[in-house]
């Protein structure tokens, strides 16, 4: 009976035939992929063009031949997690972004392709400590910290705060708007700054204080800062930032100010490290290793302050006189042991989650 | 027991825009047995169901024991009726059937399946009080429509062709009985059917659905 | 059915028996057998939280799906009992936003209420209300009209005021309806994800929600697959209590003729029907109308930048949200695309296996609802977690979205195409059998042609399916591969700014795609002729057209 095979063996070859069809254009497009751009995944403030940032990637490609897209991939907690998922078969090659906040599980998760960048002997050991074996590498360093909209406290006749206890006072109730730690990287920085000012076994109490005098939580740092920030146009005037934040006011203020229209809270400061690695399983090695050494270069790391508005990894790069003038520098920022933090991050996000947002 | 006295005076109903009923009026008598004769379709049974309640006239008046009953919902007039289908409810045993209007009158439990068994008795039922509705001949199921509907005293009965669908000797045997039932209660009872014979044998009186029309 | 070969029908049913192993069974094991170990169980099960989430989407389901029936059968009985101008309209209202995806239908209710119910776990059930409604209506009023109003009548003439009456006759006899209506929206509801994720305040958390966050927030893939597994565990000891629950209470009601709906006559009963039509159909409209509402409302005032301006997700000059909505829209629009292809092939070749082959056609028939009974979440998550190391490693593939959607899919092709199989072959194939046609030739040209219709109308189900997929599509999604729900769910968290605008738009573009696809259901399958038989199974068809 030929009539039946005939008709399988049709659907089969239909089936191929649509199947074969599709695959070949992605090998093409893979394969063009090969020659061409290699992907940067970045978290969602990382500037994906029109600053000098992006006009430094360009030369990089005028140079190397080696196109950089940019890929934003949200929060870094989101970014992370989702490289997690995808480990071994990225959705880029080279990852910009990870903190010291989230490092260890970055490394043990095998996100990261180990490597050594060529410019590492410009970066000071107490960074390049932190990955003694190359598991990623530190290009930037800034402080998350407590920012305050300075028209905006004046206008309730408030003075500013200026210490971690300052936050509960009802004074200064629901003024405060601050990140998910299980998601945003400034809102686990904040979490443990909270930590290393009262202890693992009293950052729980403090937490309950500022939650009854209404803390607002959101997702991510775009979210608090252009979405509830009063001096982006929300209603809350202080907002877990970056020390950077008020510089970058001033940069972008629709007219030009002599003083900074936002402030920081020293004492709430927390050290974060940045980092970039190539992401293992990239088919495109060499040129992702090109990529982090050229993220490294003084070049491309004396843009940063005024782009990503975070301070340069690489030690021998002069700031930028606005970035001198207005970007705030605590003299010790806090921090904790990496090893403590590796130990205790998911149980303490899990007991913040519970006691916070419930 | 002593049946009600039913007046309908100028009971006009209409389904969009088509008069189905035009000013019927229409005494009966306590203890009266009429029967409403008339073709299929021309308004018997939304006539009967005017007198219950279910259907509201667009004009004309219902007084029952001459008091004006137009506006009482049906659960509040007092009558019974049986309809043509039965419409026993398939999820209640035969007992609990009958055994439903005394419920909704409050009886208390043993009381009204003494009373629900008793007319089970009477209409020939003896016993068969756990049977599933659903598995009732049609002629049980008749019966136990007539018990349902009889075992409350309602002082106005109201049968909407009861005993059609029937075969003949069933029939003939029903008609018999229904005939004893309604003289043993004294109920007032108003029967709609469309069979001459039937209506001769159970009723005291027959009407015309046309002669008490237009009846100003 | 016509004896067909044998190898014929194994050749047709290889295609999606090899799917629903791959996609379905594989993935499914791994996440048992890979991710959960004592340590992650003991993680789990030990943390308090974990049981006060159970609780949560325990309780949360249990009063939606007792609002959405108690609310649904006020209409459920003006449908069944009233014919009145629009009553078909009215319940195709309700199918639509049944229908509607479930981050649109949130963000419609989030459009809809003031600001002081924003993110409450009042907006949560007031969704999942409006939501569910249709089931509740369709499932119930399809008995309901089957229930004779003069047993109803009845019961009044014995002395039962209408609540007594409602109460004693109604209820019980259509309870098997509500039971099942209440057991389909206790399911939507226990798994609700799309809507928690854009309504509920950020602790507001079901087990879906957690499987979801614990996985993609923090990274706990272990932890995640013991919740994966804890919700399917629970759904199925619900499903099997249902199941003896339905059988102790089942009665054989015979079915009778239906009761034909009566036009309101008296005033009274004018003045009912148009008030529950009336609130009905603003409960449905409302919503859809507040989507574009919101689009057109930007932090400057009134105006269509949002939909003039929807390519651009920039936040400040330099920064954006990484997400194009158009692309997310022409990736929607392919997705869709292949999942239709993809599950209306699988499908067609799948119904017509089952039909040709009676016992093992019963049990793939089984086999490939599964896929509906597993929470979508669950569904993307394991794929992801299986599909991760060469020569397996399609978490990149350009087809692994639509294939994920093409799996809840299939079934619903399956739906609309079997049953018209099933009646159309006896009768015709026999005639051609006796005109002297071989089998499969008469096969082919009596049953096949026969096809078409339903497949449209199971490809068109695929289609809405595909669009409004938000739970499997979360996990499987990549960077610039965003679908128009998940960009939905992006935009709609910036709240008060041109972003979230933007995100009505989009969400206004996939409910009127939506309601277009549902039109084009109803429609089509009225011409098929076979409403009837449509009817039956629609709710169960459009069931899962909103993951």
């Amino acid at each position: 009976m030929p009539t039946p095979r005939i008709t399988a063996t049709a659907a089969a070859i239909t089936l191929a035939i649509t199947a074969c069809g599709d695959s070949t254009k992605r090998t093409e497009t893979t394969h063009t992929r090969m020659s061409e751009p290699i992907t940067l995944v970045a978290y969602e403030s990382f500037p994906s063009e029109g600053t000098s940032v992006n006009e430094l990637l360009s030369d990089f490609a005028d140079r190397t031949g080696i196109e950089v897209e940019i890929l934003i991939a949200g929060d870094t907690g989101t970014m992370l997690s989702k490289a997690e998922l995808t480990a071994g078969n990225p959705e880029g090659d080279v990852m910009w972004g990870i903190d010291s906040t989230f490092l260890s599980r970055a490394i043990q998760s095998k996100i990261f392709e180990p490597y050594t960048a060529d410019g590492l002997d410009a970066v000071p050991a107490s960074l390049t400590n932190l990955v003694p074996n190359g598991e990623a590498t530190p290009v930037d360093l800034g402080d998350v910290c407590v920012n305050y909209d300075v028209g905006a406290l004046e206008a309730l006749d408030l003075k500013p705060p200026t210490t971690l206890d300052d936050l509960t006072d009802p004074m200064y109730r629901e003024l405060l708007v601050v990140q998910n730690p299980a998601s945003s990287s400034p809102g686990l920085a904040f979490l443990l700054a909270t930590i290393d000012e009262f202890g693992t076994d009293g950052w729980q109490a403090y937490w309950s204080n500022l939650v009854d005098n209404g803390v607002q939580v959101v997702d991510g740092w775009t979210s608090a800062y252009y979405g509830q920030f009063s001096y982006a146009g929300g209603d809350r005037p202080l907002v877990v930032s970056y020390g950077s934040s008020p510089p970058f006011e001033v940069l972008f203020a629709e007219t030009e100010l002599e003083v900074a229209p936002t402030g920081v809270i020293e004492s709430t400061c927390y050290r974060q490290v940045e980092f970039a690695g190539v992401l293992a399983g990239t088919d495109q090695p060499d040129a992702a290793r090109q990529l982090v050494d050229f993220l490294l270069t003084s070049d491309f790391q004396a843009a940063l302050p005024l782009d990503v508005f975070v301070f340069p990894a690489n030690a021998d790069v002069e700031l930028d006189p606005v970035f001198q003038e207005y970007a705030v520098i605590p003299e010790t920022s806090r921090e904790l042991d990496p090893s403590a933090i590796d130990a205790n991050r998911e149980t303490w996000i899990d007991e913040w989650t519970d006691l916070v947002i419930g | 027991m002593r049946g009600a006295d039913v007046e309908l005076s100028g009971i006009s109903v209409s389904f969009d825009g088509t008069t189905v009923l035009d000013h019927v009026s229409l005494s009966v008598t306590t203890g009266e047995v009429v029967a409403l004769l008339g073709p299929s379709g021309g308004g018997k049974s939304t006539l009967l169901r005017v007198v219950a309640g279910i259907i509201a006239p667009d004009s004309g008046i219902v007084r029952i024991d001459g008091v004006d009953v137009t506006r009482t919902p049906t659960h509040r007039r007092g009558i019974g009726m049986v309809f043509q289908d039965n419409q026993l409810f398939p999820h209640r045993s035969t007992l609990d059937n009958v055994a439903f209007g005394l419920k909704m009158a409050r009886v208390g439990r043993t009381e009204r399946q003494r009373q629900a068994g008793d007319w089970l008795a009477r209409v020939g039922l003896d016993g068969m009080g756990s049977r599933k509705v659903t598995e009732l001949s049609g002629g049980e199921a008749k019966r136990v429509a007539l018990a349902r509907t009889l075992v409350n005293e309602p002082r106005l009965v109201l049968l909407d062709e009861p005993l059609t669908g029937l075969d003949l000797k069933l029939h003939n045997k029903l008609v018999d009985e229904l005939t004893d039932l309604l003289r043993a209660t004294g109920a007032t009872a108003l029967l709609v059917t469309h069979d001459v014979d039937e209506a001769a044998a159970i009723a005291d009186r027959t009407v015309r659905l046309d002669e008490i029309q237009n009846a100003r | 059915m016509n004896r067909l070969p044998g190898g014929l029908v194994g050749a047709l049913v290889i295609v999606p028996v090899a799917g629903l192993a791959i996609l379905y069974a594989w993935p499914f094991a791994t996440l048992v057998i890979e991710a959960v170990d004592k340590e992650s169980i003991r993680s789990v099960l030990g943390r308090s939280r974990t049981w006060s989430i159970v609780w949560f989407t325990t309780w949360q389901a249990v009063v939606s799906t007792l609002l959405t029936v108690i609310v649904g059968l006020v209409p459920a009985w003006v449908i069944a009992r009233f014919d009145f101008a629009g009553r078909r309209i009215l319940l195709g209202l309700l199918t639509a936003l049944f229908v509607l995806p479930t981050v649109v239908m949130g963000a419609a209710i989030l459009a809809l209420l003031p600001d002081t119910l924003d993110r409450t776990v009042w907006a949560v059930l007031g969704a999942h209300v409006v939501f569910n409604l249709a089931v509740t209506v369709r499932a119930v009023g399809t008995v309901w009209e089957h229930l004779p109003a003069d047993m109803e009548d009845a019961a009044a003439t014995l002395g039962a005021a209408p609540l007594v009456v409602f109460r004693e006759i109604t209820l019980p006899l259509i309870r098997p309806a509500v039971a099942a209506a209440a057991a389909i929206i206790f399911l939507f509801t226990f798994t609700s994800f799309g809507v928690i994720r854009v309504l509920g305040a950020p602790g507001t958390r079901t087990i879906e929600v957690e499987v979801w966050r614990r996985a993609t927030q923090l990274g706990q893939v272990d932890q995640a697959a013991v919740l994966a597994l804890l919700q399917l565990i629970i759904l199925g000891f619900l499903a099997i209590w249902s199941a003896r629950l339905a059988r102790r209470h089942s009665r054989a009601l015979e079915l009778r003729p239906l009761a034909r709906p009566q036009k309101p006559r008296t005033r009274r009963d004018k003045t009912v029907v148009s008030i529950i039509t009336g609130s009905t159909a603003l409960v449905a409209i409302a919503p859809l109308t507040a989507l574009v509402i919101k689009s057109l409302s930007t932090p400057s005032g009134w105006s269509v930048t949002a939909w003039t301006d929807l390519g651009s997700t920039e936040i400040r000059p330099g920064i954006t949200l990484g997400l194009n909505p158009l692309d997310a829209l022409a990736n929607s629009l392919q997705t869709t695309a292949w999942a239709t292809l993809f599950a209306t092939g699988v499908g067609a070749l799948a119904s017509l296996g089952i039909a040709a082959a009676r016992r093992a056609g019963r049990a793939l028939d089984a086999g490939l609802l599964l896929p509906i009974g597993t929470s979508a979440v669950t569904i993307g998550f394991g794929m992801l977690i299986t599909f991760d190391t060469a020569p397996y490693d399609w978490r990149s593939e350009w087809w692994i979205v639509p294939a994920g959607h093409a799996l809840v899919a299939v079934p619903f092709v399956v739906r609309s195409t079997l049953g018209v199989l099933r009646s159309v072959d006896p009768q015709l194939s026999l005639a051609a059998a006796t005109l002297g046609a071989a089998p499969t030739r008469a096969w082919r040209e009596v049953v096949v042609p026969h096809l078409w219709r339903p497949l449209a109308v199971g490809a068109a189900f695929a289609a809405a399916i595909s669009l409004g997929e938000f739970g499997a599509t979360s996990f499987l999604s990549r960077s610039g591969g965003e679908t128009l729900p998940i960009a939905i769910e992006q935009l709609l968290a910036r709240t008060g700014s041109l972003l979230q605008a933007k995100g009505y738009a989009l969400a206004t573009i996939l409910a009127a795609a939506t309601v277009t696809l549902v039109i084009v259901i109803d429609r089509t399958g009225d011409l098929a002729g076979h409403s009837k038989a449509r009817s039956g199974t629609l709710d169960e068809r459009h069931a899962d057209a909103r993951r």
